[in-house]
């Protein structure tokens, strides 16, 4: 099992789990100050998944009214059933204007769709601007987080990954100096890019604009500097409505990382004067999720509040899911559309339900991830081990003979088999922790001796 | 009004004295209880793994088992919840929907059904609470760290009620212990990791008794402090209402 494996590499460096645990901890806490200033939080919570689900709900009408006021506004409009799609439309953007690079403002969904790798075969220079998201590009990684892509890195990495690359001095690892070298290199970037890529948090039917949050304003920076932008969002980042938006950006920001509101919400309307505007609307098996068991993970606003709230993940790193979206929601979306890959991810959870109450939309994460564990169950997807193990324990633990018997040998086991044998290799469970000590009865043997007129 | 007293596998067969303490508290309480020896499991550990299909036949022996009392009490927040949240692939006879409604954990029946403003009882130790995310978020028996509202605790209420308690605070109030069932033999380096991370908590402020709502959380955690060899106790919540 893959999680499980990778997250005992990660968990080997000791140091570097608890610095990765604590470094989230912090944002969540931040969160919960953010959070406990709003007091209609919980409202708030209740009115987005509302709107989310409202207008999942109808999301056709609600793409096609989108579409209709986006060319009204100039805008031009593509349609990506798939990833691949998604990059040929782009590609063919790019050669019509001309261009030869490009710069990138935080876009998951262009990771999602393989974008970069695509770009660079056909001779493009690609350049991620967001600042975590060029780190990763740099070290050639996929991200480790959905808004923090580089929180698996310590600063002296980082350091020595900007010597390599940007020529930093050797041994510098200020973060404040690092930060600057990377601005100098970026504005470079930004001033000679012939095309802007943003990704998309938020678009709003009955505009037709596309609105972007970041904290370091580079989708701006990006989109106001070259002559060609495009913005590739997935179909469900639609709302209905501009008076929605607000109910979305209050949530976010705090959520994510606990700030009111992020540094930039950039709106875009309509293409510069002699400009363009391309906006790309990317199903890649979003529509196949539009059904009554999986659609409330599309609700999802990417916050990234269930990575640093999950105790697994904390501990675990993101890349131990294998899967370019970590933590529960990525325990959802991944097997969703790869049972067989990523069969075991909603296993490598511990139902504690924690996602579930810091979600600002109401994904009911726990729920999706204990119902996905049956499904895959039911698909002979699950580990074999554990299926046949648990297979008997239902028969066993539905047949009161049956568990009288098996659970008082596995205590008379415990009792009297010898200690190299129960703390072997093969009992996973004692390997650091003890086994119970052995009571001399139990509990239902007692009460049979102390309550006779049963 | 008939009590049922639920005793999960783990407590029967390697804590008994857990089980033993539910059955006096509820005894000393004045309730008519029982303890159904035809009793066997919630059916969670198979369900939880994926496994609803053959918990199915537990599912209905519960049912079966516990028809005819007016309250099934429990000392679980994890089972109590897995039978009123989980039991929906069986058929909603009007047993099935008394059972389901009427299971109830310690701290939802001393407070609620009873509606109990005092105990007799004392313990005199610093004592630090680890709530079982089953009971606590899935039961709400408390008011979690993530979500906004008032501040409310059942179980610490219960606590306050028992002569000599300190009831300390811990940094992370309300952090999963890395039990999770199979996911402690699963995903063993984390979830013993998030075990002793959580014990770690409670000996940095100074608890000598850890309790909570769920012996399993409770096993995982001292199964560690054994090879540790912290200076701990482990005790189930109702073991500590019932100590004089
Ligand atoms: S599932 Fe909820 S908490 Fe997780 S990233 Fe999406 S919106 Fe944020």
């Amino acid at each position: 099992m893959n999680h499980a494996k990778k997250a005992s590499e990660f968990i080997a460096n000791e140091n570097r789990t608890n610095w990765h645990d604590k470094s989230l901890w912090l944002v969540r806490t931040k969160r919960d100050i953010a959070v406990n200033r709003v007091a209609e939080w919980e409202e708030l919570r209740e009115l987005a998944s509302q709107i989310k689900a409202h207008t999942l709900s109808k999301l056709d009408d609600y793409l096609l009214q989108f579409e209709k006021n986006a060319l009204k506004n100039g805008v031009q409009v593509h349609w990506a059933a798939n990833g691949k799609e998604h990059n040929q439309i782009v590609l063919d953007i790019l050669e019509s204007v001309n261009a030869k690079k490009i710069v990138k403002s935080k876009s998951m969904l262009t990771e999602e769709c393989g974008l970069n790798p695509f770009l660079e075969k056909h001779n493009f220079e690609v350049i991620d601007t967001d600042l975590g998201e060029r780190i990763i590009q740099l070290r050639n990684e996929p991200p480790s987080h959905i808004v923090l892509p580089a929180i698996h890195l310590k600063k002296e990495e980082i350091g020595e990954l900007f010597h390599e690359k940007l020529n930093t001095l050797k041994g510098n690892s200020n973060p404040d100096y690092l930060t600057a070298e990377a601005r100098k290199h970026l504005r470079e970037k930004f001033l000679n890019a012939d095309v802007a890529l943003t990704g998309v948090n938020f678009a709003v039917a009955e505009t037709g604009q596309v609105v972007v949050c970041t904290n370091e304003g580079n989708a701006d920076m990006g989109v106001h500097l070259a002559d060609v932008q495009i913005h590739s969002m997935g179909i469900e980042k639609l709302i209905p409505q501009q008076k929605h938006l607000g109910v979305f950006t209050r949530l976010l920001a705090r959520s994510a990382t606990g700030q009111e509101i992020t540094t930039y919400t950039s709106h875009f309307t309509s293409p510069k004067k002699d400009g363009q505007m391309h906006i790309i609307l990317v199903d890649n098996g979003r529509s196949n999720m539009l059904n009554e068991n999986n659609s409330t993970a599309l609700k999802c606003i990417r916050c990234g509040a269930c990575m640093n709230t999950c105790p697994v993940y904390r501990r675990s790193g993101g890349h131990s899911y294998g899967s370019l979206i970590p933590g529960p929601i990525g325990s959802i979306l991944a097997p969703i559309k790869n049972e067989n890959q990523h069969a075991d991810l909603p296993f490598a959870c511990t139902l504690c339900g924690s996602c579930t109450n810091v979600c600002p939309v109401k994904v009911d994460l726990d729920k999706q991830l204990y119902n996905l564990r049956q499904q895959i169950t039911q698909n002979g997807n699950a580990p074999k081990l554990m299926n046949f193990a648990m297979k008997i324990a239902g028969r066993v633990l539905s047949s009161t003979f049956l568990y009288n018997f098996s659970g008082k040998f596995a205590r008379i086991a415990v009792k009297y088999l010898p200690r190299f044998i129960l703390y072997s290799k093969l009992n996973i469970w004692a390997q650091k922790r003890e086994l119970p000590k052995v009571p001399e009865y139990s509990f239902k043997e007692w009460y049979k001796k102390n309550n006779t007129h049963e | 009004m008939k009590v049922g007293l639920f005793i999960p596998c783990y407590i029967d067969q390697f804590f008994p004295q857990a089980g033993i303490a539910a059955f006096e508290l509820l005894k000393k309480l004045g309730c008519d209880v029982d303890y159904p020896t035809a009793q066997t499991c919630c059916g969670q550990p198979m369900a939880n793994s994926g496994n609803e299909e053959d918990a199915k036949k537990t599912y209905k022996h519960y049912v079966r088992t516990f028809r005819d009392y007016d309250y099934i009490v429990a000392p679980s927040g994890s089972c109590t919840n897995h039978v009123r949240k989980h039991y929906d692939n069986i058929a909603q006879s009007p047993d099935v929907i008394h059972v389901r409604k009427n299971t109830l954990d310690f701290p939802e029946f001393l407070i609620d059904v009873l509606k109990i403003e005092s105990l007799d009882a004392h313990f005199p130790y610093k004592v630090g609470l680890h709530q079982s995310c089953h009971g606590h978020r899935g039961l709400k028996l408390a008011k979690s760290s993530e979500l906004v509202g008032e501040e409310y605790s059942k179980i610490r209420t219960l606590l306050n009620m028992v002569k000599g308690v300190e009831l300390i605070n811990l940094d992370r109030t309300d952090e999963c212990c890395g039990f999770g069932g199979t996911f402690s033999v699963k995903e063993p380096e984390i979830s013993i990791k998030m075990g002793i991370d959580r014990i770690d908590d409670h000996l940095r402020n100074k608890a000598e008794v850890i309790t909570g709502g769920d012996m399993s959380c409770l096993m995982h955690m001292q199964g560690i402090s054994l090879r540790r060899k912290d200076k701990l106790r482990y005790m189930h919540l109702v073991e500590i209402l019932n100590h004089t």
